[in-house]
């Protein structure tokens, strides 16, 4: 059966199922709505004893990020504006409480699942969690456990509240199956905080089990195998092994530097989209962000971020880093970001159209807002500038320009700014990359934006489906473009990075590393994996592959030679 | 009465965790606070009201207070966004 894995690792145990307990409430007149409402009250206090007893638990196991979600729990039974409506309806209706609590709840929680966003959206689970602890309380239903079937038991539900998890014994559970659920619910977060293998949204898994039933789940791949043959439990029971030996290995090297078998040094960086990445970066080692996407702080909004505001998201970035190198990336909407206050009229070709610095060099006053943002920051840590969607000098001039006149208004503003930051731009235009040994003379690092460049080079729109298997960082025309970036870099001593999703390829990254490139920067959970690639190359050696690459006519013969070469690091 | 507009700029919006320190916080004053979306207001001092917005990252916000502590009401709210609830 295949679901969605939201929690890594593989887990092999036994079905524990977990079953409902709240049954069909039904509707009953009452005479007395006095009473009734006391009833209610009465119920709430309980449940909020209940919630204490929950909380101190979770304190004291150290379980504070769940500890956080009862006592959101409290405060919706404290919500004296909500309960206010149910009371309102037991009065006017003459009806009981389960009722009126059932009714009103669920109004809000057909409003909570309209919600666009996922996150939000999930959060009818809090309303229903709550929701059912009264109404147990008011039905005088007990709780029982589920009786132990072993000690590597794997939950089976058709959803978890995080009432579930509370009642839970966590050091017999080794998984999660469901069949709601998406990446953000609840068991999703769960798991992953608790770092056990989840699969949800699998469909009518409930009734297919029974209690006891042997069951393997594979929490990346999603996959969930009900009482499996030998020789998927040996299968499973060897790769489980492998990625926990793996894993062990790769944590090592959370601290450690990233230095090949020949002993070259590089960078491994991180990309992130805004503040809420950085933790991520610096738990798995990263050693600066290659890459800050500032564009998602101007989508989803209605209008353009002000100055302030814009100063304090970045400012908290480069301070969270402590001194580690930052680089931000201006503003790169257009194409297939849109940004719906920016009134750019739809256009045939989008991806050759007005976008990145295009957008930016016509709107002054935007750009230099950012740029005045950025320069403020840079007096709180090690902040670096670059320039997307270059194409020619022209552009690059023009754009460091903006930066120059907007330095010198800060200083007559008597501003402090740091006085040497680093500029770079973006290469992932192919005319950029054809003369960048030019632009190496005026910038102080190039970032290869592999996406871009891949879909400029071979003229493949990434988001169209049909033309999908045209779209390969494997072109052999790649390669040579790279090449000649990192050549042009380095005759002018200047940095490189890669940036795009290539540098994050296992296979890929020792090949750019040999090539010169000072830095991969890639998403954080890839950061650890792919210093382990990189400590485990040679550069000697790989500087006899690429030699064998760039011999190579086709995408598919380089690919499939690269993927021969990496088995035996890949995995440990 | 005073006013300030704001912009939600963690990443899950204002969700159980937020949402429950934004409340806390609007609850600790006199003053009577008021959460105003799409033109639409939601009463600051409940969870479920605030919840029942759906604001997801990026959404702008006006917040009102009405009462004696109005000033500092507003402000203490204004630093929960400015340091986008600790996230």
């Amino acid at each position: 059966m295949k679901g969605i894995g939201v929690s890594s690792g593989i887990a092999i145990g036994y079905v524990l199922k977990k079953e409902e307990t709240v049954q069909k409430i039904e509707r009953k007149t009452i005479e007395d709505s006095g009473a009734e409402m006391k009833r209610l009250n009465e119920a709430r206090q309980t449940s909020i004893a209940q919630l204490d007893q929950i909380i101190q638990k979770m304190q004291q196991e150290n379980r504070d990020e769940e500890a956080q979600i009862f006592e959101a729990h409290k405060m919706l039974v404290g919500d004296d504006i909500f309960f206010g409506e149910v009371e309102q309806m037991i009065l006017k209706e003459k009806v009981n409480a389960e009722w009126a609590l059932q009714v009103i709840t669920d109004a809000y929680i057909k409003q909570f699942a309209s919600f666009e966003d996922e996150y939000l959206r999930e959060r009818q689970a809090d309303l229903v969690d709550i929701r059912n602890r009264i109404t147990k309380i008011l039905l005088g239903i007990e709780e029982k456990e589920p009786d132990a079937v072993s000690d590597e038991m794997v939950i089976v539900a058709k959803d978890l509240a995080p009432s579930d998890f509370a009642k839970m014994d966590l050091s017999k559970i080794i998984g999660f199956v469901t069949e709601k659920g998406s990446k953000t619910s609840h068991v999703s977060i769960m798991a992953r905080s608790y770092g056990v293998p989840a699969v949800v949204g699998v469909e009518a898994i409930f009734t297919k089990v029974k209690n006891g039933d042997a069951i393997i789940i594979d929490g990346e791949a999603g996959t969930v195998l009900l009482n499996p043959t030998a020789a998927e439990l040996d299968t499973y029971q060897r790769k489980q092994q492998k990625l926990q030996e793996f894993n062990t290995r790769l944590q090592a090297l959370k601290d450690r530097e990233t230095c090949s078998l020949d002993g070259k040094k590089f960078t491994i960086a991180a990309n992130i989209s805004g503040p809420q990445d950085v933790d991520a970066v610096l738990a798995n080692g990263g050693e600066g962000i290659g890459l800050y996407r500032t564009e998602f702080l101007f989508l989803d909004r209605d209008s353009f971020p002000s100055e302030e505001e814009q100063f304090t998201v970045y400012k908290s970035v480069v301070e969270k880093m402590k001194g580690k190198p930052v680089v931000f990336r201006t503003l790169d909407v257009g194409g297939d970001k849109e940004l719906p206050y920016l009134d750019i009229p739809p256009e045939d070709n989008p991806f050759l159209g007005f976008r990145a610095i295009r957008i930016c060099l016509a709107n002054q006053e935007l750009f230099r807002t950012q740029l005045r943002a950025l320069l403020r920051a840079s007096e709180y840590g090690n902040l670096k500038i670059m320039f997307p969607m270059i194409s020619s000098l022209e552009e690059l001039r023009a754009a460091k320009a903006q930066l120059k006149a907007v330095s010198a208004e800060l200083e007559k503003e008597n501003i402090d700014f740091a006085e040497d930051i680093e500029v770079g731009m973006m290469v992932e235009v192919p005319a950029a990359a054809m003369i960048a040994e030019i632009f190496a003379k005026e910038v102080d690092f190039f970032s290869i934006g592999t996406n871009d460049l891949i879909q400029y080079t071979t003229a493949v729109d990434r988001g169209n489906q049909r033309i999908a298997h045209l779209y390969t960082e494997y072109h052999p025309a790649l390669f040579r473009l790279i090449q000649r970036i990192v050549d042009a870099a380095h005759q002018e001593d200047i940095w490189v990075g890669i940036c795009g999703e290539a540098a994050a390829n296992p296979r890929l990254a020792p090949i750019y590393a040999a090539m010169g490139v000072d830095e991969l920067s890639v998403d954080s959970k890839s950061i650890l994996k792919i210093r382990w690639m990189l400590n485990n190359s040679s550069c000697l050696e790989m500087e006899k592959v690429i030699a064998q690459i760039m011999e190579m006519p086709t995408a598919e013969e380089i690919e499939a030679y690269l993927h021969k070469l990496n088995e035996r690091i890949e995995l440990g | 009465m005073v006013s300030m507009t704001v912009t939600l700029n963690n990443k899950s919006g204002l969700h159980a965790r937020p949402a429950s320190l934004f409340t806390k916080e609007a609850a600790k004053y006199q003053a009577a606070v008021k959460v105003i979306k799409d033109g639409q207001e939601y009463n600051a001092k409940s969870i479920l009201s605030v919840l029942s917005m759906g604001a997801a990252q990026g959404t702008e916000l006006t917040i009102t207070a009405e009462g004696e502590d109005e000033e500092q009401a507003l402000k203490a709210l204004k630093e929960l966004f400015d340091q986008n609830f600790g996230e």
